[in-house]
């Protein structure tokens, strides 16, 4: 395996360890997962089951669930791959994606539970005018959805080539369609519940293999971080740079705007993201949605900290040349330093780990898009509210499958295009189209429908065709646009990531749209929105006792 | 704005106007008006406090490349430290507004609630369960 290091085209058709492990140890993980699934669901019938999980899970059993939603293939493998790849600018990503989630905790999420019912939509149109209002919400989330899944799907096929030792396209596309039937199979069987499970063991299983991979490359280093970060160093061929910040983005005053217009929108995105929102449905009450976020904020800045020495370790044990030339290229970080650690078996793990990262993400993308799709549209704007509940499900499940399919398609299609962007995207879109509305709805008493309105088709419009006339789609040399052609350049906004225009062009467009529109402020709505979302009164109930009752004091996360 | 429906009597603040009380009635309260400031006086300062420490660090990380790279001990520099800053601060305002909001927060809003239901009369047991 080594021996062929000199010569990358080798090794590219090479593959990493025993593909027959890394597929038992992944079917394994889906035998299990989805006898789980069946066990917990066996009571789906309800809106409030299939969407929300019968508001029956603990703060903690979130909280975790919330980690497994964020923690995508992007965080594990790509912040990991990063690090290894450019040193500190890597680390800057995991810093955005971990304090963004101050935002949830202090501004959105207890209010938003105690608000709403099953989407985000539900806190807009609660006062504003629900057809128009949900109907934006809707589009707006359905777009966010499509991108990241189809940036999930694409990933999936991209690490086939490395982890499971397939070769050809014909393989490839298969294992996009195994990967697309098995969410739609957990979330038809599993629901919300299901698909938090789900979420759950692969949360745990991640910061297992990460905490265990982390100690080991520190107990190689004799505990000591600073000579971790010297090998690192020593052994890049950027040298004492990659300690430093600025190996990727202090090349120019251009790109060093385009920096912190991305950790713009990491800061400000992830508590709009949908199927963040989502999960603070799942929980009886807003102390137990405040538990989740704690527990998420715990869970997640180790896993990042555990990524720092990931990152530099693979650095040096693995090398930037290996990394390069391995299939999947800067996603072969973490799974080249497994094996490099622990042989075959923990590659094996990692590798099974990396799928069901991936699985348990789609799944929850795919039950938030059609939640969204069958409650805010299809019953909320076309029934105006008169679908009955099991009417409801059916069409949602009918969604899901509609979705699993477009995303096995869509994947197909995709997956040799660099589609990286698509997250950065789906956070810009959401730090424009969603964060804004959700902030002045819950706090801007004058806030109203054409305010929305504007804010959230603005938002997401100019983050669109901002990406569309940006370098990510054409112009940039050695082919790392999506057209790979580069005398094909119809580019002129000269960074890649929107938010810095597009965040504060949303919050101004809310503003403007509401001052300039004559409608009334709707004082009974907004008092009780306002007395709602700061003391419970009236807010949706978990439909079986929760777990465990207000008084248990769980153990502070952090 | 304007202050309409002050016909719902002019009870002194926070007790029940005839029996039923309205959300109109809880939100102009007293005690809500209280739990209201109290929470945005806790909250705003402090996303304030953390979003302009993080945009300081992502300044100082795009623009200060001299500093950020000074090295403290060994090779762990300002840049690290202050990355590390990052999480430390994120991990103590988590830990300081849930045992703020657990003590200071709920309280109150469980018994506004537990008010408010009972005036509503829907017939849920408030006495201490608050789901």
């Amino acid at each position: 395996m080594t021996s062929t290091l000199d010569s990358g085209t080798v090794l590219a058709a090479d593959t990493v360890g025993r593909p027959a492990v890394n597929i038992s140890i992944f079917a394994l993980f889906v035998v299990v997962t989805l006898a789980i699934v069946i066990r917990f669901s066996r009571n789906n019938r309800t809106a409030t089951e299939f969407y929300a999980g019968g508001r029956a899970f603990s703060g903690r059993q979130n909280g975790i669930a919330i980690s497994g939603d964020y923690l995508s293939a992007a965080s594990f493998l790509g912040i990991a791959g990063a690090i290894a790849l450019q040193g500190y600018d890597g680390f800057l990503y995991s810093i955005g994606f971990l304090v963004a989630w101050l935002v949830a905790l202090l501004l959105v999420a207890e209010l938003l539970r105690n608000t709403g019912r099953y989407t985000m939509a539900d806190v807009l149109s609660f006062r504003l005018r629900q057809g128009p209002v949900r109907t934006a919400a809707a589009i707006s989330t359905l777009t966010v959805s499509l991108f990241y899944l189809l940036a999930q799907m694409t990933g999936a096929g991209g690490l086939v080539n490395l982890l499971l030792g397939v070769k050809g396209t014909a393989w490839q596309n298969l294992t996009i369609a195994v990967v697309g039937v098995l969410m739609i199979v957990y979330v038809l069987v599993g629901g919300m519940k299901g698909t938090t499970w789900v979420q759950i063991i692969k949360a745990v299983l991640l910061v297992i293999g990460a905490a265990l991979m982390t100690f080991w490359v520190l107990g190689k280093a004799g505990f000591n971080l600073s000579s971790v970060l010297g090998d690192a160093a020593a052994a890049s061929p950027k040298g004492d740079a990659v300690l430093d910040p600025g190996v990727k983005y202090g090349a120019t005053t251009t790109t060093k705007i385009d920096f912190v217009s991305l950790a713009m929108a990491l800061v400000l995105g992830t508590a709009g993201l949908p199927h963040v929102l989502m999960r603070f449905y799942t929980v009886p009450n807003a102390l137990q949605a405040r538990r989740s976020v704690a527990w998420a904020i715990g869970i997640i800045g180790c896993f990042y900290l555990f990524t720092l020495v990931l990152g530099y370790g693979a650095m040096y044990l693995v090398g930037a040349d290996k990394i390069n030339a391995a299939p999947g290229k800067v996603n072969s970080a973490a799974p080249l330093l497994a094996f490099e650690l622990g042989g075959t078996l923990l590659l094996g793990i990692i590798a099974a780990v990396a799928f069901a990262t991936i699985l348990a993400v789609v799944a929850g993308l795919t039950i938030t898009a059609s939640a969204f799709f069958v409650h805010d549209v299809y019953n909320s704007v076309l029934k105006k509210g008169t679908a009955a509940p099991d009417q409801e499900v059916r069409v949602a499940r009918i969604t899901a499958i509609v979705i699993g399919l477009v995303a096995i398609v869509g994947g197909i299609l995709a997956k040799d295009q660099n589609v990286a962007f698509l997250v950065a995207l789906a956070f810009a879109v959401t730090a424009s189209a969603n964060l804004p509305t959700i902030l002045y709805s819950l706090f801007w008493k004058r806030f109203n429908t054409r305010g929305a309105l504007w804010s959230i088709y603005g938002g997401l419009i100019s983050a669109i065709v901002l990406i569309v006339f940006s370098p990510v789609v054409s112009g940039k040399a050695d082919s790392a646009s999506v057209i790979k052609d580069s005398s094909v350049d119809f580019h002129w906004f000269p960074l890649d990531n929107p938010g810095i225009v597009t965040i504060p062009l949303a919050f101004f467009l809310g503003w403007l749209g509401t001052v300039t529109s004559r409608e009334r402020v709707d004082e009974a709505k907004y008092a009780e929105m306002e007395v709602r979302s700061l003391t419970g009164a009236g807010a949706e109930r978990a439909e079986v006792p929760p777990p465990r009752t207000e008084q248990d004091v769980l153990p502070e996360p952090v | 704005m304007s202050t309409i429906q002050s016909s719902s009597g002019e009870a002194p603040p926070g007790v029940p106007a005839g029996g039923t009380e309205s959300y109109l009635d809880l939100r102009r309260s007293a005690e809500f008006g209280e739990l209201r400031r109290g929470f945005r006086r806790f909250v705003f300062p402090m996303t304030a406090l953390f979003l302009a420490w993080y945009f300081a660090y992502v300044l100082l990380a795009a623009f200060a490349h001299g500093f950020m790279s000074h090295k403290v001990g060994g090779n762990i520099n300002v840049g690290l430290l202050f990355g590390l800053g990052q999480f430390l601060s994120t991990f103590v305002i988590t830990a300081v507004y849930v045992r703020w909001a657990d003590r200071r927060l709920d309280p109150a809003a469980s018994a506004l609630r537990a008010r408010f239901e009972g005036t509503q009369g829907e017939g849920t047991p408030v006495g201490g369960e608050t789901r």
